[in-house]
């Protein structure tokens, strides 16, 4: 008898425990971050496609021609083309091509810069219709950034 | 031109009745999904209209849009008068609630008997929906509204019997004048009456849930196991007149918990009692109800059945007992 009692107390405690939780997150503040209208910080580690630095001291980009990164891409996807020109010591970057159809984000064309020219972007709105609109140039891109 | 004010008077409570009904079965699901959402840390319903106020109105217009599937093999009558079955009482349970001490439809002397009577009419109508739906799931979900219903009756009777040795009348409005004049006359605290009144509160609430089947006791839609239970058939409004029925029925159960334990219409204080102060009561009472639902998982049956006839009903007739030899002594 005196077990039939104590169980009944202790469980309508518990529940009125439990209650006692739920109402407390009822009042705490909401954690839905609305989507669009609202963004959280991407975290620093975020691995986008990659994007070319900037000099802060030049203003241009970091970027030597050196082609390491076109041979480190596994699947082939970047392209970098550059030129001689005078009174300008090395080669100077004419094109850099990223076609990110092909990008499996593997990071070895940045682990493979010597000069540290490029990084992630902490870029994921990418959503779009057409194919060619993910074969970035990111020599325009870096300038349109200036 | 002569109208009798009495016609006036009937047409009026009609409507009002019959809004109050539908508002409320429409509101109060926004309040539900407002509310489980605020306890799970989420916004709910924001984009239609401000704090999504309007989305009780969307649901109606998506749900009178769909087409009212009557499948092959049903029984088109029972199928069909099932719905109305649930919603109908529940309206008219309304009738006999007295709102404030002037606000009442019909003062009924056996107010709440009529009440408990229409009450066991929606189990009819779950049962019969079911029954005519021809399907195994809707069958096994009456089965289980059936029997969770008739042991859950017996400890909300008994405890409402208690209570009317106490009072001496079954008219709601003369139960709520009993309990006149601060919190400390309430049935609730009627502890000359009975000791075990809070407890005998918290039993006819627990009933009043296993009643409306709402969780933890809503075994009639166990979802994972019955997919809908007792509406798998039903589609559109069929379904959604249903819904409502249940809802309304919950405004029924917070109303009357509210007359008979919380003093209707009275002020805690014994200041301006009035209408306002039984809304707040009783809308209390449905954030309960809510709250209950999106706190504690569903039970099992047996558990279920066995918190009826182990706990609740040895417990109620204690208080019955109790009561009426503390009414011969005292």
């Amino acid at each position: 008898m005196i077990d039939y009692l104590r169980e009944i107390i202790s469980g309508t405690w518990s529940l009125f425990v439990g209650l006692g939780i739920t109402i407390r997150y009822f009042f705490q503040p909401v954690v839905t971050v609305q989507y669009p209208y609202q963004t959280l910080p991407m975290t620093p580690r975020f691995r986008g496609h990659i994007e070319l630095v900037k000099d802060e001291e030049t203003g241009e980009t970091k970027c030597i021609v050196c082609g390491m990164c076109q041979k480190a891409c596994p699947s082939n996807c970047i392209t970098v083309n550059g030129e001689k020109r005078e009174g300008v010591k090395g080669k100077v970057l004419t094109e850099y091509t990223l076609d990110f159809t092909k990008c499996s984000l593997c990071g070895l064309c940045v682990e493979s810069c010597t000069p540290s020219a490029i990084t992630f972007s902490k870029d994921y709105n990418l959503a779009g219709v057409t194919k060619e609109a993910y074969i970035f140039d990111l020599k325009k891109r870096l300038e349109a950034k200036n | 031109m002569h109208v009798d004010p009495e016609i006036i008077r009937l047409l009026a409570f009609l409507i009002g009745v019959i809004a109050f009904a539908a508002l409320n079965a429409a509101y109060l699901v926004w309040l539900e999904r407002k509310e489980a959402a605020h306890i799970q840390r989420r916004i709910g319903p924001k984009e239609v209209g401000p704090f999504g106020l309007l989305q009780p109105l969307v649901d109606g217009i998506k749900l009178m849009t769909k087409q009212l599937i009557v499948p092959a093999g049903v029984d088109p009558v029972l199928f069909k008068i099932a719905p109305i079955l649930v919603m109908v009482p529940a309206i008219m349970s309304f009738v006999t609630i007295p709102f404030s001490d002037t606000l009442v439809a019909r003062n009924l002397d056996i107010g709440l008997l009529a009440i408990f009577a229409f009450a066991s009419v929606n189990v009819l109508g779950l049962l019969l929906g079911a029954w005519g739906s021809r399907n195994k799931y809707a069958v096994i979900s009456a089965a289980r509204v059936v029997s969770q219903n008739v042991a859950y009756e017996i400890p909300m009777l008994i405890t409402v019997v208690t209570l009317v040795m106490i009072s001496g009348t079954m008219n709601l409005s003369k139960i709520v004048g009993l309990q006149m004049g601060g919190f400390w006359n309430w049935n609730i605290l009627n502890l000359s009456a009975s000791p075990l009144m809070p407890i005998a509160f918290l039993i006819f609430f627990v009933c009043m849930l296993a009643e409306t089947n709402r969780a933890p006791f809503d075994m009639a839609e166990a979802e994972s196991e019955l997919v809908a239970g007792t509406f798998t058939e039903y589609s559109g409004m069929g379904f959604g007149v249903f819904f409502m029925g249940e809802y309304a029925n919950i405004v029924i159960g917070a109303s009357v918990a509210t007359i008979l334990f919380l003093g209707g219409w009275d002020c805690p204080f014994g200041l301006f009692p009035g209408v306002h102060w039984f809304l707040l009561k009783m809308y209390f009472l449905i954030f309960t109800v809510i709250w209950i639902r999106w706190t504690y998982p569903r039970t099992t049956f047996y558990g279920l059945l066995n918190l009826s006839w182990k706990i609740l009903i040895p417990i109620s007739f204690v208080n019955l007992i109790l009561t009426s030899a503390m009414l011969k002594v005292f």
